[in-house]
C-alpha cells in the first residue's frame, strides 16, 4: 500500500444528473425494436467505479466523461479515453485496468475494447497505453491476486446501483 | 398445614435480599392470594411480621415494610374495616420518618390513599397526617428515579382525592412542591410533576391570599423545561413521548394567569430562537395560554407579540401557488411555522382587536409596502425578497381581517380605497345595468402588488360574510358595493387580454372574479346583473381559450368553484342565474357543433360542472343523455360519422359521472332512467344496423348499461329487468315467451347453429338484456328465471358470449332457497342447476347420431358432431363454473371434472367421425377447453365483479387451486406429450391467477410443472403474457423464504429452464424477469450453485448482447453475481 497519496487533494466535481430513460416502456413500444449500445450506456457502466485512492467515483473526479467515450455498436468497438487527475499519477494503470475489466464484464464478448489516456495528460502516456491494450499483460495482471482484489474493490460500487 | 410456619417461610422468602427476584415475586403472590381468600387476615399477618417490621437490621426492616406495602396494594379492591385502614395508614405514615424504609412506606401510603370509597377509604384526618409527615420527612430529590416517581404519584393522589387535607398545609404546599420538583430530569417524573403543579394551582385558584411570589418560584422551575427537548432521543427505556410531555407542560404553563408575567416574555423570547422546535412550541403555547390568561393580561404584551409574529410571517420564504388547482384559496400554502404564527395572531387579535389594529395600521413594514405600491408592478420584476414581504403582508392582512367584522371594517377603511386608487378603479354607484358604461378605456394593466392585496382583503371579507347574516350596512360591505362594478369590469377586461403577459396576473383576475361571484348576501353586494356579467365573461373565456390549457383550466375551475359555492348556500336566485347562463351554455355546447373546441374538452366541462353542485347535475345529465341518443341516431343514419364522439359521451357518463352519482347519493333515479330510455330507444329504433356492432360503440353501450343498472336500487332494477324482459319476450326471434309458458314441461332445447341469423337489432337487444342481468343485485327478483335460463342456454350454444356471462352471473347470485312469492320468480339455485344440466339439447347436425338424450355436459365431451357447438358449450360451461366458483358452490367440482375430461378426450380419433374432422378444428376445441380454465380463474371485471354485485367468497381462488392441484398433478405425470401440453397450459392459467402464498406451500410439486409449462410456452410468441405471469410466480417462489427448500431441490432444472428463456424473443419483460430470477438463484448454498456457474455465465453472455437496454443492465448485475461465486 502506498504510504503517501499521489494526489492528496483532488478536485471533486459534481455528479452529473442521471439521464433517466423511460423506466417503464410505454405499451406501444415495439417489442422487437432494438436499442443499440450507446455512449450513455457505457458511461453508466463506468461512472460509479471508485477511484483507487479516494472515496470518490471516477465521474466525480472527472477522470471519465460521457464525451470521452466512443462507441460503435454495429462494428463492436469501444474506445474510452480517460484523464488521470495528475500527470505523474501511478494509479493510471490501475484505473485503466478497472475500466477494461468493468467493460469486459459488462459488454458482450464481440466488442473490441480500447482504453487510452487522454493525450498530454500523463507523463508516460505511451507506456501506459501500450500496457493497457496488451492482451497478454492484462491477462497477466489479472493473475495477480493483489491486483484483482484492488480492482474488485474499485468496481464494487458500480455493480450495486 | 402449619400456618404460622408457612407464613414465616413466605415472608422470609421475600425479605431475604439474597433470594432471586422470581422467588420473591412468587412468595408475594402466594401471600396476596392467602389474604384475598381470607385464609389469613391482614391484621394477623402484620402481627406475624412484627419482628421484620421493627428489627434494627435496616435491610430486613425495609424489605419487611415494602412487603407489607405491596400486600396492601394488592388488596386495593378488597373491603377492609375502618380500624384496619386507620391503623395501617398510621403505621405507614409513621414509617415515612424512617428513611431506610421509605419506599415501603410510600408504596403502602399510596395504596391506601388510592382506595375507592366502596371498599373503605382513608379518612381526611389520616390524609392530613400523611401530607404532614410527607412534608416533614420526605426529601424527594434525594431518592432514586423509582422512589421519586412514587413520591409524585403520592402527591398527585393527595391533590386529586384529598384536596382538603392538602389545603390544611396552607402555602406550605408550594414550598413542598418547589422543593420536590427542583432539578427533576426523568421524563416519567416530569410528566407527574407538571400535573402536580397544575393541580396545586387549581386547588388554590380561588384562594384570597396573594400567590405571586409562589407562582414566580414555581415558574422559575417550570420555565427551565421549555422547550421540551430530549438529548437522548433514542433511549429505549423512555416510553414517554416528547409530544405528551410538551402537552403536559403547556397545560401547566396555562394553569394559572399568575404565570403570565413570566410565561409570555419567555415564549416571545424563545420565538426568536433559531431552533425550529422552540419556535413551533412557543407558538403552540402562546395560542393556548392566550386563551387561558385572558384579554387583559395578554393586552400588556401585545406589542412584543405582534413584532415577533410579524417577523415569523414575513420571513417565511414560501410563495403562494398561482395555479388552477389552488382556486379555493389565494394559494396560502405556508410552511408550518408561519401557519402556526398566523393562528396565534388570529387568537390574540380576536382577544384585543383594538390594540392589534392600532399596531397593524401603524406598522412600518406594512406602511412601507402601501407607500410603494407602484413598485410592485410586474411579478416577474419584483425581487424575491420584496415578493416574500408582499405575500407576508397579504397573509397578515387576511388573517386580521377574517377575525371579526369590526377588524374587517377597519382594514377596509384603511387600505381598500388606497388599493383601488392605485388600480385606477373608481367608485361607481351601480344603478342596475349602468355598470356597463364604466369606461374601459381608462383602465391600465393592473399592478400586481395592489391587485394581490385587494384580492386578499376581498377574499377575507367574503369568507366572513358568506353564510352568515352580517348586515350589508357594514363599512366593508358598502365599500365593496361601491367598487364592485368597476373592479369586475377591470378584472374581466384583463382576464383574457393577451397583452397581459404574466400568468400570475391572469390568475389573479380570474380569482378576483370568482371571489366577487361568490360573495354572500344575496344580490345586495354584487348585483344580479354583475353576477350574470361575471358568469358570461368566464364562460366566454373557456370558449376562447380552449387551446391554452392554463387559461382554460383556470376558467373552468373558477366556474366550478362559483357553482359549488352557489349550490352550497342555496341562494335560489343565484342558482337560477347560474343555470341559465352556465348550464344553458353547456347544453348548447353539447348538442351543437358551433364551437371548434374538441369534443373531449366539451365533455370535460360538462362533467366538471355537473359534479360541482347537485343543483346542476340533473340538468346536465339530461342534456348528456339527449346528446347520446341523438348521436346514436346520427351514427346509424350516416356512415361517415366516426364512432369516437358517441364513445366519448358514453364513457363520460359511465366512467366519470356514474361513480360520482353513486358516491354523492340521492341520484338513484338517473341511472334507472338512462337504462329505461335506452331500452325504449332500441325498441323503437328502426335504423339499427351493422354499425351498432362496431366494437367500440358496442362495448361502450354495454359498459354504460352495466354500470348504470348496477347503480340502481333493487326497486329500480326490478323495473328495468321487467321492461327488458317484456322487450325480449315480445321479439319473435327469441322463443322466450314460448319458454315462459312451459319452462316446467320443456325437456328438450332445440339449437340451430346460426347465430348470424339473428338480426343486428336482435343481437343488440339480447346483449343489452344480458348486460342488465349481469348488473343485477342478488336481491332483485328476475321474472321467469327458468325461461331466461333456456334463452341464455340456447344463445350461448350459438356462440353468444354475453349470454354465457349472464348465465354465470345469475348462478352466482341466485339465492339457494327459493324466494319471491309469485311462482314465476320461484327458482332456487339447486333447481336452476338441475334445469341447466339435465336439459336435453337437440341440434340438427347431431340428429341421427344420438338417440339418447344429450345434456350440455355430453356436448362438451363431444357427443355432438359439431365442433363449434362443442366449443361454445365449453365456454358457456366455463362461465357458469365461474359464477359457481366465486360463490363457492360444490357443483364447480363437477364442472371442473367435465372440463378436465374434455381435455383428455381424444377428439381426433373419434370413430363416429365419418368425414374426418380436420385436426386443426379438433385442436381448437382442446385449446378452447384449456382456455376455459382461464375464464374460471381470471378476474372478470366486466361481468362478475364486486362492482356488479357478484357474490364473492373469500379466498375462492385458493380453495379452487387446492381442489384441482392434485387432479392436475396426477394427470400431468401420467399423460403423453400432446395431452401434457394442454394440461400444462390449463394448469398454468390456474397457477398464474392463484395468490402466491398458496403456491409457495406446494412449491416443491409445482416447480417442475411450471418449468414444463414455461418451456412449452416459449416455443412461440402466442402466450407471452401467460409466460410473464408464470415467471412472476417463479420469481415469487425464489424470493420468498418459504420457497427456498423447493428451489434448492429443483435448482438445476430451474437454471436450465431460465437459461433457455433468457433468449425468448417475443417479450422483453419475460427476458428481464428471467435474468432477475437467475440472479436471485445465487443466494442458494454455494455447493448447490457452483456446479452450474459455468453454464450460467455462458448463457448470460447472450443476455449481455440483448437488443433491449434494460435486459442488458440486469444481465450485467446477474453476471457479476454469478462471477463472484469463486472457487
Amino acid at each position: 500500500m502506498v504510504s503517501e497519496l499521489i494526489n492528496a487533494n483532488p478536485v471533486v466535481y459534481e455528479k452529473k444528473e442521471r439521464r433517466v430513460r423511460n423506466s417503464v416502456p410505454p405499451a406501444d413500444v415495439n417489442e422487437y425494436s432494438s436499442e443499440p449500445i450507446d455512449q450513455l450506456e457505457i458511461f453508466d457502466h463506468l461512472r460509479d467505479i471508485k477511484d483507487p485512492e479516494h472515496p470518490y467515483s471516477l465521474e466525480e473526479l472527472k477522470v471519465i466523461t460521457e464525451d470521452a467515450i466512443e462507441v460503435d455498436d454495429s462494428n463492436s468497438y469501444v474506445r474510452v479515453t480517460f484523464t488521470p487527475t495528475v500527470e505523474h499519477c501511478s494509479m493510471a494503470t490501475i484505473i485503466g485496468l478497472c475500466l477494461r475489466v468493468k467493460l469486459m464484464r459488462s459488454l458482450p464478448p464481440r466488442f473490441k475494447i480500447d482504453i487510452r489516456i487522454a493525450p498530454g495528460s500523463h507523463a508516460t502516456e505511451d507506456a501506459v497505453n501500450k500496457q493497457l491494450n496488451d492482451k497478454e499483460r492484462v491477462a497477466a495482471a489479472l493473475e495477480n491476486p493483489n491486483l484483482v482484489e484492488m480492482v474488485d474493490e474499485c468496481l464494487a460500487p458500480s455493480f450495486s446501483c | 398445614m402449619d400456618r404460622p410456619a408457612e407464613l414465616t417461610r413466605l415472608v422470609e422468602a421475600y425479605v431475604d435480599a439474597s433470594r432471586s427476584e422470581s422467588e420473591q415475586a412468587v412468595s408475594l403472590q402466594e401471600l396476596a392470594s392467602l389474604l384475598k381468600k381470607d385464609i389469613v387476615s391482614i391484621g394477623s399477618l402484620t402481627r406475624e411480621m412484627e419482628l421484620y417490621l421493627t428489627t434494627t437490621d435496616h435491610v430486613i426492616r425495609s424489605r419487611g415494610v415494602l412487603l407489607l406495602g405491596e400486600l396492601v396494594s394488592s388488596l386495593s379492591s378488597k373491603t377492609m374495616e375502618k380500624a384496619t385502614i386507620h391503623s395501617l395508614t398510621m403505621f405507614f405514615v409513621d414509617r415515612l420518618a424512617d428513611w431506610r424504609a421509605q419506599r415501603g412506606a410510600l408504596v403502602g401510603c399510596l395504596a391506601l390513599l388510592r382506595r375507592k370509597g366502596d371498599v373503605g377509604m382513608v379518612t381526611i384526618g389520616d390524609a392530613k397526617a400523611a401530607i404532614q409527615s410527607f412534608r416533614k420527612n420526605v426529601h424527594v430529590q434525594t431518592h432514586g428515579q423509582h422512589d421519586r416517581l412514587l413520591c409524585f404519584e403520592l402527591l398527585e393522589c393527595l391533590l386529586e382525592k384529598y384536596p382538603e387535607a392538602v389545603m390544611s398545609l396552607g402555602n406550605d404546599i408550594f414550598y413542598l412542591v418547589t422543593e420536590a420538583t427542583e432539578y427533576e430530569k426523568d421524563p416519567d417524573c416530569l410528566l407527574l410533576m407538571f400535573r402536580v403543579v397544575r393541580l396545586v394551582f387549581q386547588l388554590f385558584s380561588d384562594s384570597s391570599g396573594p400567590l405571586d411570589s409562589e407562582a414566580e418560584g414555581l415558574f422559575d422551575i417550570l420555565g427551565r423545561y421549555f422547550p421540551i427537548y430530549f438529548t437522548h432521543s433514542k433511549a429505549k427505556d423512555i416510553d414517554v413521548k416528547r409530544d405528551k410531555l410538551s402537552e403536559e407542560l403547556m397545560l401547566a404553563f396555562a394553569c394559572t394567569p399568575l404565570f403570565e408575567p413570566f410565561a409570555v416574555p419567555l415564549l416571545v423570547e424563545k420565538l426568536s430562537s433559531s431552533v425550529r422546535l422552540a419556535k413551533t412550541d412557543s407558538l403552540k403555547y402562546l395560542s393556548y395560554c392566550a386563551l387561558k390568561y385572558g384579554a387583559d393580561r395578554m393586552g400588556e404584551h401585545a406589542a412584543e407579540i405582534w413584532c415577533s409574529l410579524k417577523r415569523e410571517v414575513l420571513s417565511s420564504p414560501q410563495e403562494p401557488v398561482f395555479l388552477s388547482n389552488s382556486m379555493d384559496g389565494l394559494g396560502l400554502s405556508d410552511n408550518e411555522i408561519a401557519k402556526e404564527a398566523l393562528a396565534v395572531l388570529a387568537a390574540v387579535v380576536t382577544q384585543n382587536d383594538n390594540i392589534y389594529l392600532e399596531l397593524l395600521i401603524n406598522d412600518t413594514d406594512i406602511n412601507m409596502i402601501f407607500d410603494n405600491l407602484t413598485t410592485y408592478e410586474d411579478p416577474g420584476n419584483i425581487p424575491l425578497e420584496s415578493k416574500h414581504k408582499l405575500y407576508g403582508v397579504g397573509r397578515l392582512l387576511s388573517i386580521t381581517a377574517k377575525c371579526s367584522i369590526s377588524t374587517c371594517n377597519k382594514m377596509f377603511e384603511c387600505f381598500f380605497p388606497k388599493l383601488m386608487g392605485n388600480l385606477g378603479v373608481l367608485i361607481f354607484k351601480a344603478s342596475d345595468n349602468g355598470f356597463l358604461s364604466v369606461e374601459q378605456e381608462s383602465f391600465r394593466t393592473p399592478n400586481f402588488g395592489p391587485l394581490y392585496l385587494s384580492l386578499v382583503l376581498l377574499e377575507s371579507c367574503r369568507d366572513l360574510i358568506v353564510g352568515s347574516n352580517i348586515p350589508i350596512t357594514e363599512i366593508c360591505c358598502s365599500l365593496v358595493m361601491d367598487f364592485s362594478a368597476s373592479i369586475i369590469k377591470l378584472l374581466s377586461f384583463f382576464m383574457g387580454d393577451d397583452g397581459v403577459r404574466s400568468e400570475t396576473v391572469q390568475f389573479l383576475c380570474v380569482k378576483g372574479l370568482q371571489i366577487l361571484a361568490t360573495f354572500g348576501g344575496g344580490f345586495e353586494i354584487v348585483s344580479k346583473s354583475l353576477l350574470e356579467y361575471i358568469l358570461t365573461t368566464v364562460v366566454a373565456e373557456i370558449f376562447v381559450h380552449h387551446n391554452s390549457s392554463f387559461m382554460w383550466d383556470l376558467a373552468l375551475k373558477a366556474l366550478a368553484s362559483i357553482g359549488s359555492s352557489i349550490d352550497k348556500y342555496q341562494e335560489q336566485e343565484k342558482v337560477l342565474c347560474y343555470m341559465a347562463i352556465v348550464v344553458g351554455k353547456i347544453s348548447s355546447l353539447l348538442t351543437s357543433s358551433e364551437s371548434e373546441m374538441p369534443y373531449a374538452l366539451k365533455l370535460s366541462i360538462a362533467s366538471q360542472i355537473a359534479m360541482c353542485g347537485r343543483s346542476y347535475t340533473r340538468e346536465i345529465i339530461q342534456v348528456l343523455e339527449t346528446a347520446i341518443f341523438s348521436n346514436l341516431t346520427e351514427f346509424h343514419a350516416d356512415e361517415n360519422i366516426q364512432p369516437t364522439k358517441i364513445v366519448q359521451l358514453l364513457d363520460c357518463l359511465s366512467r366519470t359521472l356514474l361513480p360520482w352519482l353513486q358516491e354523492s347519493g340521492g341520484f338513484e333515479d338517473i341511472p334507472e332512467h338512462f337504462v329505461l330510455n335506452l331500452l325504449e330507444e332500441i325498441k323503437h329504433a328502426e335504423a339499427v344496423n351493422m354499425r351498432t356492432l362496431d366494437k367500440d360503440v358496442f362495448d361502450a353501450i354495454m359498459m354504460s348499461v352495466k354500470l348504470s343498472a348496477s347503480n340502481c336500487t333493487v326497486t329500480s332494477q326490478t323495473m328495468v329487468i321487467d321492461k327488458a324482459y317484456s322487450i325480449v319476450s315480445s321479439n319473435s326471434s327469441f322463443r322466450l315467451a314460448e319458454y315462459a309458458v312451459d319452462s316446467y314441461k320443456l325437456k328438450e332445447l332445440h339449437i340451430s347453429l346460426e347465430l348470424d341469423k339473428l338480426s343486428t337489432r336482435d343481437r343488440l337487444v339480447l346483449s343489452l338484456f344480458s348486460s342488465i342481468v349481469v348488473a343485477l343485485r342478488p336481491q332483485t327478483c328476475i321474472p321467469h328465471v327458468r325461461a331466461i335460463f333456456l334463452l341464455f342456454m340456447e344463445n350461448f350454444l350459438k356462440g353468444h358470449i354475453p349470454s354465457a356471462e349472464a348465465l354465470g352471473s345469475i348462478l352466482n347470485k341466485l339465492s339457494s332457497t327459493a324466494q319471491g312469492n309469485k311462482a314465476v320468480y320461484n327458482c332456487s339455485l339447486e333447481e336452476a342447476i338441475d334445469l341447466i344440466f339435465k336439459m336435453s339439447i337437440s341440434n340438427e347436425q347431431a340428429v341421427g347420431h344420438n338417440d339418447n338424450r344429450t345434456s350440455i355436459v355430453d356436448i362438451c365431451l363431444g357427443s355432438s358432431n359439431s365442433k363449434l357447438l362443442q366449443a361454445n358449450a365449453i365456454v358457456g360451461l366455463a362461465w357458469m363454473g365461474k359464477g359457481l366458483l366465486m360463490r363457492g358452490h360444490e357443483k364447480v367440482k363437477d364442472i371442473t371434472t367435465t372440463l378436465v375430461q374434455c381435455l383428455l378426450t381424444d377428439n381426433t380419433l373419434k370413430p363416429s367421425n365419418s368425414e374426418g374432422i380436420p385436426e386443426q378444428e379438433a385442436h381448437s376445441v382442446m385449446r378452447c377447453c384449456a382456455d376455459a380454465f382461464h375464464i374460471l380463474v381470471s378476474d372478470a371485471e366486466a361481468s362478475l365483479s364486486r362492482r356488479l354485485h357478484a357474490v364473492v367468497r373469500p379466498l375462492y381462488k385458493q380453495r379452487f387451486f387446492l381442489m384441482v392441484m392434485p387432479i392436475f398433478q396426477d394427470l400431468i405425470i401420467r399423460s403423453d406429450t400432446g395431452k401434457r401440453s394442454l394440461l400444462c397450459r390449463a394448469f398454468a392459467y390456474i397457477i398464474s391467477e392463484t395468490p402466491l402464498i398458496a403456491i409457495i406451500g406446494e412449491a416443491k410439486k409445482l416447480i417442475p410443472v411450471i418449468l414444463d409449462a414455461l418451456l412449452m410456452f416459449s416455443e412461440n410468441g402466442d402466450y407471452k403474457d401467460r409466460m410473464y405471469s408464470l415467471l412472476l410466480v417463479v420469481s415469487g417462489i425464489l424470493t420468498e423464504e418459504a420457497g427456498q427448500d423447493a428451489v434448492n431441490e429443483n435448482a438445476r432444472s430451474i437454471v436450465s429452464c431460465l437459461t433457455r428463456i433468457i433468449q425468448y424473443p417475443h417479450m422483453m419483460l419475460v427476458r428481464e424477469t428471467a435474468v432477475q430470477c437467475l440472479a436471485a438463484l445465487t443466494t442458494l448454498p454455494y455447493a448447490r450453485v457452483y456446479p452450474m456457474r459455468a453454464e450460467v455465465l455462458q448463457a448470460i453472455l447472450k443476455a449481455l448482447d440483448d437488443p433491449k437496454r434494460r435486459v442488458r443492465e440486469e444481465a450485467v448485475r446477474c453476471r457479476q453475481a454469478w462471477a463472484s461465486i469463486t472457487a
